[in-house]
């Protein structure tokens, strides 16, 4: 950080001298190559990120099956926000269960990955086993993660059913087939990786705080508790509000293990799901879809500029 | 002892069984956490090798039977995954390496010289890549299917349901998470080298390819690790952005893997343990490499 700081006063300094910046120094070839060595990465990223995401927004107001050109886009104004918020079933659900994703990941799976970090980041006897057990799933894929939950599960040949005796038609329970308890199972099955992604991650901020610092807490007679969330905790700041957009953006992000289980219906709509099926299903719906996605967009966003925005100017500021 | 042991000792006596004991409830907490983390791999492992008839005839909560590997072999030839690996080499080695060649030349520029306009772009690459997927795949499939290719780069002969497409949209994608690590370790090291350099009269892009690159090293083995396992994990691309289900890679093709082994748990258990296999040697080989990488990102380095 320091070094940064520095780098950013020189380079500024520099700037300031009347007209010979740096730059000018810089021969012509070097200024091609400085073009072309920031230019080409640039125009790569922003005509398949950001180009796609402006169109989201422009064909959210048309109406086009895709077949036919461009020229068959029919403009229709707002209707397909309308025809969501009003007729397309998917919808409200979708947003909800977006919603309950959110909170089952903040209040209940992120804080208990940042729990166990604590914990583990005492160095009791085994740490690095116990740590090893809640980072194997991390690096397995979100739609794995439901493969190997199916095998829990599956109503017949299922774990939990089968340590429940309830594996007959008659009583059996179909954890993820009723709608009305699917998306918790579901939940638990993500948090299973995401526990330990926030562990990792955490664990990582904890070994940066000077130990001197719980060490004055606990001369002081402060408890394990209080030196945590007195002292750690807002040190951590930094850390604790990457962790906080990683757990927004991860729910907002939630697909594959949906998708793998059911494509996203009977309890289990979210909103990624509901873009997707209407453009992969037989109807392909291009601005019905964009709309989806703007409103998907729009959520995002509302998360990542504030955020970005924020560190980006305490760098700034710190230079 | 007790005739010594002023009150005073007691206290101390207590206050360390105490600490002992709380010592002793959180090993048992983790101990149990851990296990109860591990049941669901365990689980798959423990099924994966009983044979189906085994289970049907005992119940898949059950010991005895026989034991082997045949559903691994069953599930690597019937669900015809050394073809999936192969696909998946060929997106993911190539997504890779483009990543972080491209990700570093912009990093390089943002780092290492003031533009104006440094921060807006730096939180362009980074705003990208926080994005859901969902968010840009409708008019990015639109833009698939319009986009032509030479056909000795895709036989589709457009970017939709092509090798290259796929392996487009991941350089583009991830490159905004390694252009905002790598900027920062950029940011980190002396000013005083480029400057030298140029006094030197090294070009930039000598200043880049001989001074920076071979000093950036270690974040870019740490990124390298992280990016095969998320593009390697990635489902949703190719899911959308290919048709033909024989070039998919591994992960996407999981569904139809499924389908072939017709709810034969046991099959599906092999299965998706083999395709867990790449993404566990990491865990089990480059473990340090995929964590740099990923508090990279949280710590700034």
């Amino acid at each position: 950080m320091g070094a940064s700081t520095t780098q950013v006063a020189t380079s500024e300094s520099t700037e300031k001298k009347p007209k010979k910046s740096r730059f000018s120094l810089h021969t012509r070839r070097d200024k091609v190559v400085l073009a072309l060595l920031l230019g080409i990465p640039a125009a790569i990223h922003v005509f398949f990120v950001w180009v796609p995401a402006l169109l989201s927004i422009v064909l959210s107001f048309a109406r086009w099956d895709g077949i036919g050109g461009v020229e068959a886009i029919e403009w229709v104004g707002v209707t397909n926000y309308e025809q969501i918020a009003t007729i397309y079933p998917p919808f409200w659900p979708a947003v909800t269960h977006n919603f309950i994703w959110l909170g089952f990941f903040i209040f209940i799976a992120t804080p208990f990955g940042m729990f166990l970090a604590v914990q583990l980041d005492k160095e009791l006897k085994g740490s690095r086993f116990y740590q090893n057990a809640f980072y194997v799933p991390v690096v397995l894929s979100l739609a794995l993660v439901g493969f190997i939950w199916q095998l829990i599960y599956s109503p017949e040949e299922g774990l939990i059913n089968n340590l429940l005796g309830r594996t007959d038609p008659e009583n059996l329970i179909d954890w993820l087939g009723n709608p009305s308890i699917n998306l918790y199972m579901i939940l638990i099955a993500a948090s299973w990786r995401h526990v330990g992604y926030i562990m990792i991650l955490y664990l990582a901020g904890l070994k940066g705080v000077d130990p001197t610092l719980k060490e004055a807490a606990a001369i002081d007679g402060a408890t394990e508790r209080q030196t945590f969330f007195h002292v750690v905790f807002p040190v951590l700041k930094p850390i604790n509000l990457v962790i906080l957009v990683i757990t927004i953006i991860e729910s907002l992000r939630a697909f594959d293990i949906v998708y793998v289980t059911n494509k996203g219906t009977n309890g289990l709509e979210l909103l990624s799901t509901a873009v997707t099926n209407n453009i992969i299903g037989e109807a392909s719906r291009v601005g019905f879809g964009s709309a989806l996605a703007v409103i998907l967009l729009l959520l995002s966003l509302g998360i990542i500029i504030p955020y970005l925005w924020r560190t980006f100017r305490a760098d700034e500021k710190a230079a | 002892m007790t005739t010594t042991a002023p009150d005073t000792k007691d206290k101390v006596d207590t206050a360390q069984v105490r600490a002992k004991w709380r010592r002793r409830g959180l090993q048992t907490f983790l101990f149990i956490t851990a296990m109860v983390w591990l049941v669901p791999l365990l689980w798959a492992v423990y099924t994966s090798l009983r044979p189906y008839s085994s289970t049907a005839e005992n119940g898949y909560v059950s010991i005895g039977g026989e034991y082997n590997f045949q559903n691994y072999i069953d599930a690597f030839t019937q669900g015809e995954m050394f073809k999936y690996f192969v696909n998946t080499l060929i997106i993911t080695v190539p997504a890779v390496i483009f990543t972080l060649l491209l990700a570093s030349m912009a990093a390089f520029v943002l780092a290492r010289f003031s533009f104006r306009f440094n921060l807006i772009m730096l939180m362009l690459f980074t705003a990208g890549n926080l994005l859901p997927q969902q968010v840009i795949i409708t008019p990015l499939y639109r833009m698939y299917l319009e986009m032509p290719l030479p056909s000795w780069l895709a036989e589709s002969g457009i970017f939709y349901d092509s090798y290259f497409g796929i392996i487009a949209i991941h350089i583009a994608f991830q490159m905004g998470f390694c252009t905002f690590v790598l900027s920062n370790y950029f940011k980190s090291l002396p000013p005083d080298l480029n400057e030298a350099a140029f006094v030197d009269g090294a070009s930039v892009w000598r200043q880049y390819w001989n001074i920076i690159m071979p000093l950036a090293r270690p974040p870019l083995a740490a990124l390298a690790v992280l990016q095969f396992t998320w593009i390697y994990n990635d489902f949703f691309w190719a899911l959308v952005l290919m048709v033909s289900g024989d070039k998919r890679p591994i992960t996407s093709s999981l569904q139809n893997l499924s389908g072939t082994f017709f709810r034969n748990n046991n099959l599906i258990a092999a299965g998706s343990l083999l395709a867990a296999i790449p993404t566990l040697l990491v865990f089990v080989v480059l473990q340090r490499q995929f964590v740099k990488g990923l508090t990279l990102g949280s710590t700034k380095g």
